[in-house]
């Protein structure tokens, strides 16, 4: 069985700072979405129990993606696609839906395909639901839980207000929440065998992907809100309750 | 001109897209059509207050089969003439944008907080980076997705609308559905909440967690926490947690304690009217969006504060 797991690289978001509302991106290093490890996770523990299974992990970005991709392969991937491409790097999810639908097609006999619920910096969650169109294969969003019988998956789906238990013919995508599985931290020795597990590395021509695209999305403006905050520094518990007393904001 | 046609499967979500819709429409002159599916009470509900409602009845279709509900809309858009689509950018909206983006080959904006239209153009507003930042942004040409996130618009009133039937085909799904749970139904919504006492990752214990609860209790608030405390400890349920991928809440008062102040969580309560901030790091980052600190320790503040209040 071949679990594909999409992952997108992005800037380490704890490292971004702001200056003049304006976010800093220089030397910032990059890395994987918090929900893509966990979706990671969810396929290493679906090997895990089920044996027979090999993890790709399919990324879609800039050249350094192939430093960034050791870090999956040592948390428990086997193999990697990867997509390289500057023009990737922040591309639009229509792009990046595309590049990575193409990529699968590259892969043999593809059982189930699965996605963070959404990107760690733009938190889009649209790529997985689009790769499945592009693949005309089943969606399920927001799983918590996934169980794998022979060429069904069950899923927990989560919403707002209720939970679905959901049978699904393989092959589908699935896409996760971090609920599914807090992402391992790989020992030393994974550290240093993931170099040398195989990456397969194609570029946009290998893929016939074209450049131009129909309905872009245009970015006018990325700015840090204003923060008008008052910042008084308060010294003990009785002087906070008499400030927000006095404000109103508790009663007595 | 294309139509701008709007769907949710819930009837408060397409009110207020209902809203979004006219906003845009009194910019551009674009006729409104509202969508429902296998939901006549909706059809009623949005027709009441002056939507032209086009209703699908289809027994066949699997609602939680995501991609085919998609199916049905992008026949709807292509039957009746639309170009611009509003869903709702709660779990199901949000899963439909990507999927009819991709039926209709259109552009794709989700969480989109605010919109103003310029020039014809429907410039939206929406988190970026993590929350680290605000990004306005467009999309370029005639086919445009745009989940608007719960609450951005106030639900729609009027009158004088109509309803009519839309015949669609449905193809068969890969999905069947076991069971459907219903969350229990007395569980906080923390994104009403006017007062929220809020704990991190400096809580030490979930019996500590008590103590949190009488403070949120004698402020008429409820107890939330930032994503760790839900997801890791598993000491609060999800719908506890503020933040990106949690809730994103503007009560009047937030009180945070122990949390260090990452932007996925800030970006969640950062529209509070006032915040205090109880942490034992001077330096942490939540400082910089508080309008009250106190560098204490929260397991000594908070029955103080309890004493105090009691």
């Amino acid at each position: 069985m071949n679990i594909v797991v999409a992952m997108k690289q992005i800037p380490d978001l704890q490292q971004i700072r702001i200056s003049n509302r304006r976010p800093v991106l220089q030397d910032v290093p990059l890395t994987f979405g918090g929900i893509d490890k966990s979706a990671l996770e969810a396929a290493v523990v679906l090997k895990e129990s089920l044996g027979e299974v090999k993890v790709w992990v399919l990324s879609a970005g800039s050249e350094e993606l192939e430093d960034t991709v050791k870090e999956a392969l040592a948390a428990g991937g086997d193999e990697a696609y990867l997509v390289i491409d500057q023009s990737l790097a922040g591309a639009d999810s229509s792009i990046i839906a595309q590049v990575l639908a193409a990529g699968i097609k590259q892969l043999n006999d593809v059982d189930l395909i699965l996605f963070g619920e959404g990107s760690g910096d733009n938190y889009s969650g649209q790529v997985g639901a689009r790769v499945a169109r592009l693949l005309e294969l089943p969606l399920v969003s927001y799983a918590r839980d996934i169980k794998i019988d022979g060429d069904t998956a069950q899923v927990v789906r989560v919403l707002e207000d209720c939970e679905e238990v959901l049978e699904v013919k393989l092959p589908a995508v699935i896409t996760v929440l971090s609920d599914i599985g807090e992402p391992r931290i790989p020992s030393v020795t994974q550290i240093l065998k993931a170099g040398k597990k195989p990456k397969q590395t194609a570029e946009l021509d290998d893929l016939g992907i074209s450049a131009g695209q129909s309905n872009p999305v245009i970015t006018l403006s990325n700015l840090a809100p204003e923060s008008n905050r008052k910042r008084i520094v308060v010294k003990n518990p009785v002087e906070l309750v008499e400030k927000l007393k006095s404000e109103n904001l508790i009663g007595g | 001109m294309a139509k701008i046609l709007i769907y949710s499967a819930k009837d408060t979500l397409a009110l207020e897209l209902l809203s979004a819709a006219r906003l845009i429409a009194g910019e551009t002159g674009a006729e409104i059509v509202a969508l429902t599916i296998n939901d006549d009470d909706q059809g009623r509900i949005l027709a009441n207050v002056g939507a032209h409602v086009y209703r699908v009845n289809a027994p066949d279709l699997v609602m939680a089969d995501v991609a085919a509900v998609a199916d049905v809309i992008a026949q709807g858009v292509q039957q009746l003439g639309a170009g611009v689509v509003l869903l709702s950018s709660d779990r199901r909206g949000k899963e439909l944008a990507g999927s009819v983006a991709q039926f209709i080959e259109a552009g794709c904006i989700t969480d989109i907080s605010a919109i103003q239209v310029n020039n014809g153009r429907i410039e939206c507003q929406r988190n970026a980076l993590g929350g680290a930042t605000v990004a306005t942004q467009y999309i370029e040409g005639d086919k445009q997705v745009l989940a608007i996130a719960p609450k951005a618009f106030p639900a729609a009133s009027g009158e004088g609308g109509s309803i009519s039937e839309l015949q669609i085909t449905v193809k068969p799904s890969g999905i069947k559905v076991r069971e459907t749970k219903t969350k229990d139904s007395d569980s906080v919504n923390i994104e009403e909440a006017a007062v929220i006492v809020a704990v991190g990752q400096g809580l030490r214990s979930k019996e500590d967690l008590a103590m949190v609860e009488a403070l949120a209790r004698s402020l008429g608030g409820v107890i939330a926490c930032s994503k760790p405390v839900a997801t890791d400890k598993k000491w609060l349920p999800e719908d506890r947690v503020i933040g990106l991928s949690g809730k994103q809440c503007k009560p009047d008062l937030a009180l945070l304690f122990g949390i260090s102040g990452q932007v996925q969580f800030t970006v969640g309560i950062r529209d509070a009217k006032t915040i205090v901030a109880v942490n034992t790091d001077e330096n942490a980052t939540i400082n910089q969006m508080a309008d009250y600190i106190l560098t204490a320790d929260m397991h000594e503040v908070i029955p103080e504060l309890n004493r105090l209040l009691g």
